[in-house]
């Protein structure tokens, strides 16, 4: 047999082609990625000035050498902890039951599925709506208040939390609880002791992204007065209150420069936080992610 | 033209005349785990070759490394040097595309695309060149004919492959590789995925096949390697010295009838036999 | 592991497998959890009911109030008299939707093959946090950057037609387009690496190249999984309120030029939110009425959307 070559024959339009490919998908990331640098850049550049503890400390005013964001953040904190206190329970639990005890092939436990799939695509707006007819007026009539305003936000990650919390406990190999079973256990102590706390991390991730969607959310509270002025901290579920990205939205909206550059500022430090608590989803998926592999 | 030699040069390894393949200590490693060492061997041309071994022996890792698919995995890397013919297989001027052109690959379980099965043949040939529809018509019955699926699917080549059974499908599969005309197909455990009468139509297939192409194949099943196969190489795993991860090694190649009447090495015939496994 | 024995002495005779009593206590225990779970997972029911009870009564008063034409040229429905002509919501949900699909679709894709084909294990590690990480950005950080970097440093400045206000339909298109992206492009990326190893394999031993093989194989296979991922995003963009609200501001202007101010239907609901409608006011009602569309069109997406994703999980799972 004569000398085989094994040097490539591609084409060279089937080369170009595949370097061009390449070429392009490789562009995109690499765009997708500075152009987040550059909003970030952007953000700095335009509030470096700014930045003291005065930002943090000072409350919303007309004035802009001493407006800042302490009520904003008070309230984003009163705001998105009762929310989270209300949601990662109900919503680990009914992760449980519906992986758990619900039955599988039961027609009522699918349409309960297809009804947490759809509100977890429900837009952040609809929530608002519900929260203004039922909530802050209508039977309840809480008015527009820290308590209203949590309700709606915890309506609004409860199914991100049911689904995360549901794939987390789906990851956990059947075998373990198999094995607790055939030593006895209930099938609420197998999973109580056996599959909850291997799914535990899970569910942290997951939670934490919840919440900090929350934390960023804007739409559905400007339907519940959160987009005013106001200069105290919240004391209570009854206090009025506003929220970190809605006082970002107010100081934009204002006429004056000056008052941009405080809404970047204000963006910084929501975006530190936001990035912060991702930074510790991420951190605990990967070490869950690490563990369970090994 | 059977290359016939019981040739041993001075490592003992059997030589052929003009070989398809020719391994020389080949080891393959997954980033730190080494699963396969010291492998020496030449597979001839236009003939079945079968490996064979126990679990994790590397005989499928030593198939991968034939056509060069353990390079799409993470962290594999082949050391030592197969030849291809003449030419090194992992020369860095070598391309993957090419080689794997040249040398067919049929997986574990059937994986036809989702496609139809006219469009599952004509894959290949068109990413390969720009046939015109007669000529892939021709490559397409011509391929079919080969795997001997032409009976059973020319009337509904524009179903979708997936309607077809498992050993259908496992024929297409064979059929798709032969439509780039390689020298060469590899098989991995080609029927594990199929029932006794599909199987059966494999092995009939694979020896009519060996009259134009090489073909190596692995397999669990030692009856399939006595019938189909000229020469068998018995793999076993060992622990690693280094470690307490298990690699693999090469014990024996020889002719198909001498490893199972009278193999030379005690672990080839406890195998064989059915002692271990 | 007491429960062993108390299960053997509990034991009447010829009732070896009846329930200890220690047994029938953590039955007991059982069943009240069960039950606590079965109400929250009522809950979910509930938000669903509520949504729907709270959008129908106002929309149909209203509907019954509007004389107006209602494919009408103007949206008023907080002027006096008011008017209820929607075709300005419409073109203007659409026309912003349309460009954030052109950002969201290529880019989002594009991200999806790199991750899925292309990228390493290591580089994987790297970009797909950093995608979450694009999607953690606040809608109203992006809307800060569109409506004080985008409008006037690319729209007024380089966009042909029309004169410029300070807000756009194509810079708040352009954001939502990045706040989309990584919605595509993780469920895509979901998709294509759920397409089977073998499948690639089968690809690359024909002689295919990696661009053969991610365009020709996965994408293919993938296909039904990159149309969720698109069905998504659109559902995602359609109800964005915020970045239209502030980059495209909030002046129903009928127009298709990108570079006018627009009002979508989201942004609708926010800008009329805002003003603190009294109950029963026609802009309440307008309210619901508009996020009952608002509801309906993203439902339907949604549902095929996943519908979708479900019957292609089924394929390869």
């Amino acid at each position: 047999m004569s000398q085989v070559s094994l040097e490539s024959k591609l084409s060279t339009k089937r080369r170009v082609i595949d370097g061009v490919f390449r070429v392009f998908l490789t562009f995109s990331i690499i765009a997708t990625l500075a152009f987040i640098l550059f909003v970030l850049y952007t953000l700095w550049k335009d509030s470096k000035f700014l930045l003291s503890k005065e930002i943090v400390t000072n409350f919303p005013s007309n004035d802009p050498n001493d407006a800042g964001f302490q009520s904003a953040i008070f309230g984003s904190i009163w705001v998105v902890g009762v929310a989270a206190l209300v949601a990662l329970p109900i919503g680990t639990l009914t992760a449980v039951y519906l992986e758990e005890f619900a039955g599988k092939r039961n027609k009522l436990t699918s349409v309960i599925e297809t009804n947490i799939q759809n509100l977890a695509g429900v837009p952040a707006v609809v929530f608002g709506m519900i929260g203004l007819a039922f909530i802050a007026r209508g039977p309840l009539g809480w008015g527009f208040t820290v308590g209203s305003a949590a309700m709606v936000l915890a309506m609004m990650i409860l199914p991100v939390v049911i689904i995360v919390a549901r794939e987390a406990i789906r990851a956990v190999p059947p075998s373990h609880k198999d094995g607790a079973l055939a030593l006895g256990a209930t099938q609420w102590q197998a999973v109580y002791r056996i599959v909850l706390p291997s799914a535990v991390p899970g569910i942290a991730t997951g939670s934490i992204l919840a919440v900090s969607r929350a934390m960023g959310e804007s739409a559905p509270l400007l339907l519940l007065g959160a987009l005013s002025f106001v200069t105290f901290n919240p004391t209570g579920l009854d206090s009025q209150f506003t929220i970190l990205p809605l006082s970002i939205f107010k100081y934009a909206s204002d006429s004056r420069e000056e008052f941009h550059y405080i809404a970047s500022a204000g963006s910084l430090i929501l975006v530190v936080i936001l990035f912060t608590l991702n930074f510790i989803a991420i951190f605990l998926r990967d070490r869950a992610n690490r563990k369970s592999r090994v | 033209m059977t290359a016939t030699s019981t040739e041993r040069n001075a490592q003992g390894v059997m030589e052929f005349i003009d070989p398809v393949f020719t391994l020389s200590d080949v080891a393959v490693s997954y980033s730190d785990f080494l699963a396969v060492s010291n492998v020496n061997l030449q597979i001839p041309s236009m003939d079945v070759t079968a490996f064979i071994g126990p679990s994790g022996c590397g005989k499928s890792t030593i198939l991968r490394s034939l056509n060069r698919t353990n390079d799409l995995i993470p962290g594999a890397k082949v050391h030592g040097k197969i030849s291809y013919h003449e030419a090194d297989l992992y020369d860095p001027k070598a391309s993957a595309v090419e080689v794997r052109r040249r040398i067919g690959m049929v997986f574990q379980k059937p994986n036809p695309f989702p496609k139809s099965i006219y469009e599952n043949i004509a894959f290949g040939p068109k990413v390969n060149g720009r046939p015109s529809k007669s000529e892939l018509d021709v490559i397409v019955e011509k391929s079919l004919r080969s795997a001997a699926l032409w009976d059973e699917v020319k009337d509904r080549l524009n179903d979708s492959a997936l309607s077809l059974s498992g050993g259908q499908q496992q024929r297409l599969c064979i059929a798709r590789s032969l439509a780039v005309d390689p020298e060469v197909i590899l098989m991995d455990e080609p029927c594990s995925a199929l029932d006794p009468i599909a199987t059966a139509r494999i092995e009939d297939l694979m020896i009519e096949l060996k009259r134009d192409y090489t073909i190596v194949i692995v397999t669990h099943n030692m009856q399939q390697a006595a019938r189909v196969s000229s020469y068998t190489a018995f793999f076993v795993t060992e622990v690693n010295p280094l470690g307490d991860r298990r690699t693999g090694k090469l014990v024996e190649f020889d002719s198909t009838s001498k490893m199972f009447s009278n193999p030379t090495d005690p672990r080839t015939e406890a195998y064989v036999t059915g002692k271990m496994g | 592991m007491s429960d062993l024995s108390k299960a053997g002495t509990s034991t009447a005779e010829g009732a070896w497998l009846a329930p200890s009593a220690h047994l029938r206590r953590r039955n007991f225990f059982q069943s009240i959890a069960v039950n606590v779970m079965r109400i929250g997972t009522l809950v979910t029911a509930l938000i669903t009911t509520g949504i729907i009870f709270s959008l129908i009564p106002p929309t149909i008063e209203l509907l019954g109030e509007i004389t107006t034409q209602v494919f009408g040229t103007t949206w008023a429905p907080l002027f006096l008299p008011p008017e209820f002509g929607i075709l300005p919501l419409i073109t203007g949900t659409f026309v912003i939707v349309i460009i954030a699909m052109f950002i969201a679709i290529p880019f989002g894709l594009a991200a999806a093959l790199f991750l899925s084909d292309y990228a390493s294990f290591n580089v994987r590690r790297v970009v797909k946090p950093i995608l979450e990480i694009l999607a953690g950005i606040p809608t109203v950080v992006l809307g800060l950057f569109g409506l004080y970097v985008i409008n006037p440093g690319l729209v007024e400045k380089y966009w042909p037609i029309g004169e410029s206000v300070g807000y756009s339909a194509i810079g708040a298109g352009l954001m939502t387009g990045v706040l989309t992206l990584p919605i595509v492009a993780s469920v895509a990326d979901d998709a294509l690496s759920a397409v089977p190893r073998a499948m690639r394999e089968a690809g690359f031993a024909l002689g295919a190249t990696r661009r053969e093989v991610a365009t020709k194989i996965v994408f293919n296979a993938g296909i039904s999984g990159v149309v969720a991922a698109v069905i998504l995003a659109f559902a995602r963009a359609f109800g964005e309120t915020t970045v239209a609200l502030m980059v495209a501001g909030s002046y129903p202007k009928l127009s298709l030029n990108p570079g006018d101010p627009m009002q979508t239907m989201a942004s609708f609901i926010g800008f009329a939110g805002i003003g603190d409608q009294p109950t029963d006011s026609t802009g309440y009602k307008t309210i619901f009425l508009v996020g009952s569309i608002l509801f309906l069109v993203t439902l339907v997406f949604n549902l095929l959307g996943n519908r979708i994703i479900s019957r292609f999980r089924e394929v390869y799972e």
